[in-house]
């Protein structure tokens, strides 16, 4: 595909670049949305589209007034302040018990493990809206309707399937003789967990917690119903901002979470690559 | 002795049985894995799938009317709404002593709004009476019921009230299909009433829409990143990842944005001279907007199942095809492609499942034609109030979900869901 | 080790947030302008006066029936104050989810010794609600894109005049009334019409013919958004929402005051609060429905303050420096032809017209 030989004929160049170009156009539909926001969310003025001053790189058509708005405005810092509470410690649950969990589940002998995991990946696969009413109903039956505690558990819940999913792929190339090599040394097998299997599956706990974190972090329906004011995040804000009165704030905050995203993508990556050296598969 | 030992069961050194041992062994090792996955199970169970139960139960349950009026459904057992009659003196007596009952905790009311689902005016009826029953004189129930409000007196309301006399009802499922029981059995409600199936079937059609355009624009994608050398398709992979990981809001923000008459897309097409001022297009609230914001959303989701399974064809069959004389098409369309269909079947149901529950990006984009099942499940849960037909309607968009993972599991397998 | 300190931190911080819900007192309205405006004149001085008091903001009164169901039904209300319109009052009364209000007692009495019954007058709807504001729901217009100025309700419906788009209500309450009487429906019999199956379609056939031309919203905020925009050539919304538009933001509208829909919106102190959190939200209704601060919300928002006491004391706006009364949506001059609507024929048929509505809005 790199280079065309010699022997292409025209028809075949002609496809070979216009195949090109379809392909550009698609990546061009992936990420230009993503990208237009980038420079709206500097517009001076509250307009959702560039203005003529914009267009001629006049620096008074650009301010900073959309972020300071975000950083100064009670109800996005409350939302943020909520955003930062509720994911980590979301995060944290699902990632402890959902490594255990995958843990037992790779194991070589364990009873009914296809009813198991059908149930413990479900979350991911039920429609949000589903289990956003299914979790209304209950949670409001026994009192965790609009509170912390429940927005926390729900969120947990629906991320307790990427931990497990994540775990289980790095412990499918795990090396189970190294466990038995440290059972013989003499290691107990709470020394052997903590000093040979845990550092091999870390990158896949910690890019399980990246998934869990950013389904907290992102979720908005499940927030909605079971949510009061005092855990209103920041993607429900946005919601509200985007049905009720659009804000040019609402690009800035878009702008941040792009970077956020960023962030995470390339720790992922080099999390991956990590665990590619450490387990000896070379990439190909 | 030696004769003996050689002929029994192998023994371990502590003198057990090889067999009880490694079956000790075994069950110490299954029990292991129970107790490592209990915590997430029970945690999944109670946080979860209880919840979705009671969903489920929420659909059936039917107990207001029993419990705010008891002796009434009893004394109606023996009425036959055939016959044509209102229930005589006693129903209407009992009647009384269960509103004079209920008025006290004011669940009169809210029964009037259970029974105003199935037939119009039962609020206003149980409201009005539940004002005048204390003053009522104890004789002639019948009459003074009708007197404060007739359709006491009313043959329809008597029968809606004894067919929702029962614990548990098909009723909310009946409404979710857009169906009625009544004196005539079930049936079709008037044709300008019915609106779930025809929302069913729009979900279906606009989630097999953005199914299709995200096949249509994910085959070549994952096409170019499977032949493509790695360092280039690397990179090339941010941009299919980047969106992946944008959140779903600021993405349909994004398109908000875009999409509007005002927006970026009209600007550069007035700009251009495409369209003029005043004939902007409308792409927004409306089936256009949710079909495209939702195959951009959805479109990383089609490609990396597609990207995986093409990354595993060894391109020598290719090769084979076309220095048999095979065309570039032929050798595509023949060899190549069959090939890939495991990744399509897998990209495919992945996108409509995904794209069958969306609520956000309709809500958002949608208008009034774009919109899915699921923004009516949200209406009726938190503006109309009608918590069971949204149980209903849930439940029945859980059926279909389910079904359809089932064809994913037998296609992909569960333990091959890959993510990133 | 560093495991452990975080989970500590988080801990902590899990435990510090839910320790703070002691003295929050969650008070739940409609968001946007209209919030803005209870927060400058209600909950500001209140703070000021009680300053152990943190007022939390919830804009969630377009689901409180059901989020009061919900939290009824778990017997823990985390809401203190709800604002709610008087139908959804009514309707919260009816099922035992609001308090019952004694205006004699519970109420401040006016300046001049008239007691809060009084004062209110019929405006008490219901034993559970105290009103705050008398708002329309009315119609705005661009005045740029329109040749001549409409005056008349039915401009709504006159695409060869007026075309463009309109953004209406998604639901039936007010659109069918506005459209029956458009089809030369007598103002009098108009539930008349409405409570026959033919009445309901003639309503929906003159809705038909302006269904491609209407944008829906479903809050409103979207109205003065879309009209701002210019997405819109003319709207409906509250009035006070208009009011900002045009006067604050200083955008090319106007209001169409014709046919507008009265309404009443005002506060509810849900059932099931602890002794002391109901005594706080009785003392802050106290407070924030006395003629003084009723009229002070005028100042920020062009709502006609519920006691008769307050009309009085309407004057400018707190930043502009106009005149409020002639925005006022019970001023004479905009009061010429109004439309009250059914609360009871709505309780009845709001479940039943509301599926009609939404099957037709589909198709």
């Amino acid at each position: 595909m790199a280079a065309l030989p010699p022997y292409t004929s025209t028809a075949q160049r002609t496809w070979h670049y216009t195949f090109r170009i379809i392909c550009g156009l698609i990546f061009f539909f992936l990420i230009f949305p993503i990208i237009v926001i980038v420079p709206l969310s500097f517009n001076s003025l509250p307009f959702f589209t560039f203005t003529p001053e914009m267009l001629s790189f006049d620096p008074a058509g650009y301010s900073l007034k959309n972020y300071a708005d975000f950083f100064t405005n009670p109800d996005w810092n409350n939302a943020l302040k909520n955003s930062v509470t509720i994911a980590p410690v979301a995060t944290l649950l699902a990632t402890s018990i959902g490594t255990l969990a995958a843990i037992g589940l790779s194991q070589s002998h364990v009873p009914f493990r296809s009813a198991i995991m059908a149930i413990l990946i479900s979350p991911m696969i039920v429609p949000l809206i589903i289990s956003a009413a299914g979790m209304y109903f209950f949670y409001s039956r026994i009192g965790l309707q609009g509170t912390y505690l429940g927005v926390v558990l729900a969120h947990a819940a629906l991320g307790t399937p990427f931990v497990i999913i994540t775990v289980t792929a790095t412990l499918v190339g795990f090396d189970k003789s190294l466990v038995r090599a440290a059972a013989n040394m003499g290691a107990d097998p709470v020394t052997t967990f903590f000093k040979v299997q845990l550092p091999l599956i870390v990158p896949g706990v910690i890019s399980g917690a990246l998934f869990a974190f950013i389904t907290s972090f992102d979720e908005v329906v499940v927030v909605l119903f079971l949510g009061s004011a005092g855990q209103k995040t920041l993607p429900w804000q946005m919601f509200t901002g985007l049905r009720e009165q659009i804000s040019p704030t609402i690009l800035a905050v878009a702008t941040i979470l792009v970077a956020i995203s960023i962030l995470l993508l390339t720790t992922l990556e080099l999390l991956r690559r990590r665990s590619e050296r450490l387990r000896g598969i070379r990439s190909t | 002795m030696s004769e003996a030992t050689s002929n029994g069961p192998v023994l371990t050194q502590d003198g057990v049985p090889l067999k009880t041992s490694l079956a000790k062994a075994l069950r110490r090792e299954k029990l292991r894995a129970f107790l490592l996955i209990a915590p997430l199970l029970v945690f999944i169970l109670i946080t979860f799938v209880l919840p979705i139960g009671d969903m489920l139960w929420r659909s059936v349950e039917n107990g207001i009317v029993r419990d705010t009026i008891p002796h009434t459904i009893e004394s109606l057992a023996d009425w036959d709404p055939a016959s044509g009659e209102t229930p005589g003196e006693a129903t209407f007596a009992a009647l009384h002593v269960d509103l004079l009952e209920a008025t006290k905790e004011k669940t009169h009311t809210r029964l009037g709004s259970r029974l105003n689902y199935e037939i119009s005016g039962a609020s206003s009826m149980f409201r009005k009476t539940g004002r005048r029953v204390k003053k009522m004189k104890d004789e002639n129930f019948k009459e003074q019921f009708i007197k404060v409000d007739k359709k006491w007196g009313d043959i329809e309301y008597w029968r809606t009230i004894k067919q929702f006399g029962p614990r548990y009802t098909g009723g909310y499922f009946l409404n979710a299909l857009d169906a009625e029981s009544t004196a005539g059995g079930v049936s079709f409600k008037p044709e300008d009433e019915r609106i779930y199936l025809f929302l069913f079937q729009r979900t279906i059609f606009l989630s097999v829409s953005i199914m299709l355009s995200c096949l249509l624009l994910g085959y070549p994608i994952a096409f170019l990143l499977a032949n493509l050398p790695v360092k280039t398709s690397n990179i090339l992979m941010i941009l299919v990842l980047l969106p992946f990981w944008t959140s779903l809001l600021v993405r349909t923000s994004a398109w908000k944005v875009l999409l509007q008459q005002q927006g970026v897309i009209n600007d550069i097409l007035v700009w251009v001279g495409l369209v003029n001022d005043a004939g902007r297009l409308v792409m927004i609230n409306n089936q256009t907007g949710t079909i495209i914001a939702m195959t951009h959303i959805l479109l990383p989701f089609m490609i990396l199942p597609l990207f995986s399974v093409m990354k595993t064809i060894s391109p020598t069959y290719v090769r084979a095809a076309k220095s048999m004389g095979a065309n570039d098409w032929t050798a595509f369309w023949r060899v190549y492609f069959p090939q890939t269909i495991p990744g399509i079947g897998a990209g495919s149901i992945l996108a409509f499942i995904l794209s069958i529950g969306f609520y956000i990006t309709p809500e958002l984009v949608g208008g009034t034609s774009g919109i899915f099942i699921s923004n009516r499940i949200a209406y009726h849960i938190s503006s109309s109030l009608n918590w069971g037909l949204a149980a209903a309607l849930g439940v029945m968009l859980l059926v279909m979900v389910i079904a359809l993972f089932y064809v994913y599991d037998k296609i992909v397998g569960i333990d091959n869901v890959k993510l990133g | 080790m560093k495991m452990k300190n975080l989970l500590l931190a988080t801990v902590g911080v899990a435990f510090a947030s839910s320790a703070a819900i002691a003295d929050d007192m969650t008070i739940v309205s409609w968001g946007g302008a209209y919030s803005a405006s209870q927060n400058n004149a209600y909950h500001k001085p209140y703070m000021a006066k009680n300053p152990g008091v943190k007022i939390i903001n919830d804009e969630s009164s377009a689901e409180a029936v059901a989020k009061l169901r919900a939290m009824n039904e778990a017997g823990n209300v985390t809401w203190d104050v709800v604002d709610v319109v008087a139908a959804d009052a009514m309707r919260l009364c009816d099922e035992g989810l609001a308090e019952v209000i004694n205006p004699d007692t519970e109420l401040a009495k006016a300046p001049d010794g008239t007691s809060a019954a009084d004062d209110f007058g019929e405006l008490l709807v219901s034993e559970c609600f105290i009103p705050q504001i008398v708002y329309s729901t009315t119609f705005g217009y661009r005045t740029d894109k329109v040749s001549t100025p409409p005056t008349d309700i039915c401009a709504v419906f006159d695409l060869q005049k007026y075309p463009g788009k309109r953004a209406l209500e998604k639901r039936a309450i007010n659109n069918v009334e506005w459209a029956l009487l458009c089809d030369g429906v007598p103002k009098d019999q108009v539930y008349d019409v409405l409570s026959t199956p033919a009445g309901v379609d003639q309503a929906l056939a003159k809705l038909g013919t302006i269904k491609d031309q209407v944008v829906w919203w479903s809050s409103g905020s979207e109205t003065p958004q879309l009209l701002a925009d210019g997405e819109v050539v003319m709207g409906s919304t509250y009035n006070g929402r208009l009011f900002a538009l045009i006067e604050e933001q200083k955008q090319p509208v106007a209001m169409l005051w014709d046919a507008q829909v009265f309404d009443l919106d005002g506060w509810i102190i849900p059932k099931g609060l602890s002794p002391e959190r109901l005594a706080r939200a009785k003392d802050y209704i106290m407070f924030a429905t006395d003629t003084q601060r009723l009229a002070d919300q005028a100042k920020y928002i062009s709502y006609g303050p519920a006691r008769k006491s307050s009309a009085p004391l309407v004057g400018k706006h707190a930043e502009l420096g106009i005149e409020m009364a002639p925005h006022m949506p019970t001023d004479p001059e905009n009061a010429k032809n109004t439309f009250l609507y059914n609360y009871e024929w709505w309780a009845d048929n709001r479940d039943d017209l509301d599926g009609k509505f939404q099957a037709w809005l589909a198709k």
